[in-house]
């Protein structure tokens, strides 16, 4: 009996996991069918082990059985695989290239907000809000009045970013900041990418992660 | 200023920046070099003009844009110099080049940097073999391959043979030789430093090593 995997598209992913998410947004752009199949972190699947052996991470995307890891390295074989469709990715190379710049920057900068969320709190956790609110406001810069950081449409920045807003919105309740108060430009934008279906159907509920995170917290003995 | 002038901010003990020289020579792209001498005191006007970001070189300048990150200038210098193409040419090919540039660049040189920067013994230990369970799975994508990308030097190949400059360094303080360990990947390195592309861009490693040891003078490591 032919495997699962074997069958046209499979995403392995985790509904916590913005990476996941990020995959799930590009593929509902490109209106591309997959089975999904939601790993029961931590029990990790043999699939996942077999298909990501290196890190045992979510998201993997099986393409005819073969696997491809790490989200933004997904999202660009989505683009270069099926070419019809809505773009994800500018064809110009250098816009291409500073797309690839910020998409890096977010996942170098804004990743932090799983770990401020999980191991922090007082006069610590303060101080990391600050140094991650200063991240926000370079995005912000870097998006100006655009609509999208890709400019007039939705693009891979946009995707790369809008994927971390439940835990954004989540760490800003722990953390005591309002994206809508101290990133205006931001808060507007991440409103307006919420209304495109594919970010809409695929963001995790923010009170799902808020409850996740503050349960967590409660683990590691950071809430009462 | 014409089409296609091409300019790349460098400093010569950075192996990021020694990638991106390979990748011009492997594409056969003239450009004029603008060294940094002095990251550790004195940035210049015109790498935080260009990079203000992270302030770092390499910065590769195409008729006066910037682009700044190793990975992404050599991407882009494929795309935008399409001859002599550096990645594979399937998507799928392409993504697993860049899963191995990722895990080079996520690994390599900070693992690299715990050996020397150091000298509890037991920390160097820990670092080296840190540093060849690193190499491990490098070693294992190799396989018996002549290039990380199949029969041609690629990508992954020039992503990885900048960092090379640093590893005596690291064969020193970790007491160890990478070819008693991974003779494949020993062999590829020899084998790609015998390409003039990669002779000519790299900074030898004998100045590099000698650049650690006046490092770990400065923090009172010798």
């Amino acid at each position: 009996m032919p495997a699962i995997e074997d069958s046209g598209v499979v995403v392995l992913g985790w509904w916590v996991s913005m990476f996941t998410t990020r995959v799930r947004i590009a593929l509902a752009e490109k209106g591309i069918s997959y089975e999904y199949i939601e790993e029961d972190i931590p029990n990790k699947s043999p699939l996942l082990l077999k298909h990501n052996p290196i890190y045992k991470k979510v998201p993997v995307l099986i393409h005819k059985g073969k696997p491809i890891c790490e989200s933004l390295i997904i999202v660009q074989y989505i683009h270069e695989t099926w070419k019809e469709g809505y773009p994800l990715l500018p064809s110009d190379p250098f816009l291409k290239s500073q797309a690839a710049f910020w998409a890096d920057y977010i996942d170098k900068h804004i990743y932090q907000v799983v770990k401020l969320t999980w191991d922090s709190k007082g006069e610590e956790m303060q101080k990391r809000v600050e140094e991650f609110l200063g991240y926000l406001k370079v995005l912000e810069r870097e998006l100006g009045e655009k609509p999208y950081f890709n400019g007039e449409s939705f693009g891979f920045v946009d995707m790369a970013l809008i994927c971390y807003y439940s835990h954004i919105i989540g760490f800003g309740k722990i953390g005591n900041f309002s994206v809508e108060k101290d990133t205006p430009k931001l808060f507007a934008w991440a409103t307006q990418c919420m209304k495109r279906e594919s970010v809409s159907m695929t963001l995790a509920d923010p009170n799902k992660i808020y409850e996740l995170l503050i349960e967590i917290r409660k683990k590691n003995g950071l809430e009462d | 200023m014409g089409k296609d002038d091409v300019k790349l901010m460098t400093m010569w003990a950075s192996p990021f920046c020694m990638r991106v020289k390979v990748a011009l020579a492997e594409k056969e792209i003239a450009y004029e070099e603008i060294q940094e001498n002095d990251l550790l005191t004195c940035k210049s006007d015109l790498l935080l003009k260009s990079n203000p970001v992270h302030k770092q070189v390499p910065v590769l300048f195409h008729d006066d844009k910037p682009i700044c990150e190793s990975t992404n200038i050599i991407t882009y210098l494929d795309e935008a110099f399409p001859a002599k193409p550096l990645f594979p040419e399937c998507a799928y090919g392409r993504s697993r080049a860049r899963f191995w540039a990722d895990y080079i660049d996520c690994k390599v040189h900070p693992a690299g940097r715990a050996i020397w920067s150091t000298k509890e013994k037991d920390e160097v230990e820990a670092a080296k073999n840190n540093f060849l369970e690193i190499m491990k799975y490098l070693a294992g994508t190799l396989g018996d391959k002549d290039y990380f990308n199949g029969d041609k030097f690629g990508f992954v190949d020039i992503l990885l043979i900048g960092l090379t400059t640093w590893f005596p360094a690291y064969e020193k303080y970790g007491d160890f030789k990478l070819e008693d360990h991974y003779p494949k990947l020993a062999a590829w390195i020899t084998r790609s430093w015998a390409r003039e592309t990669v002779s000519e861009s790299l900074t030898s490693p004998e100045k590099i090593t000698n650049l650690v040891i006046m490092l770990r003078k400065m923090h009172g490591l010798e």
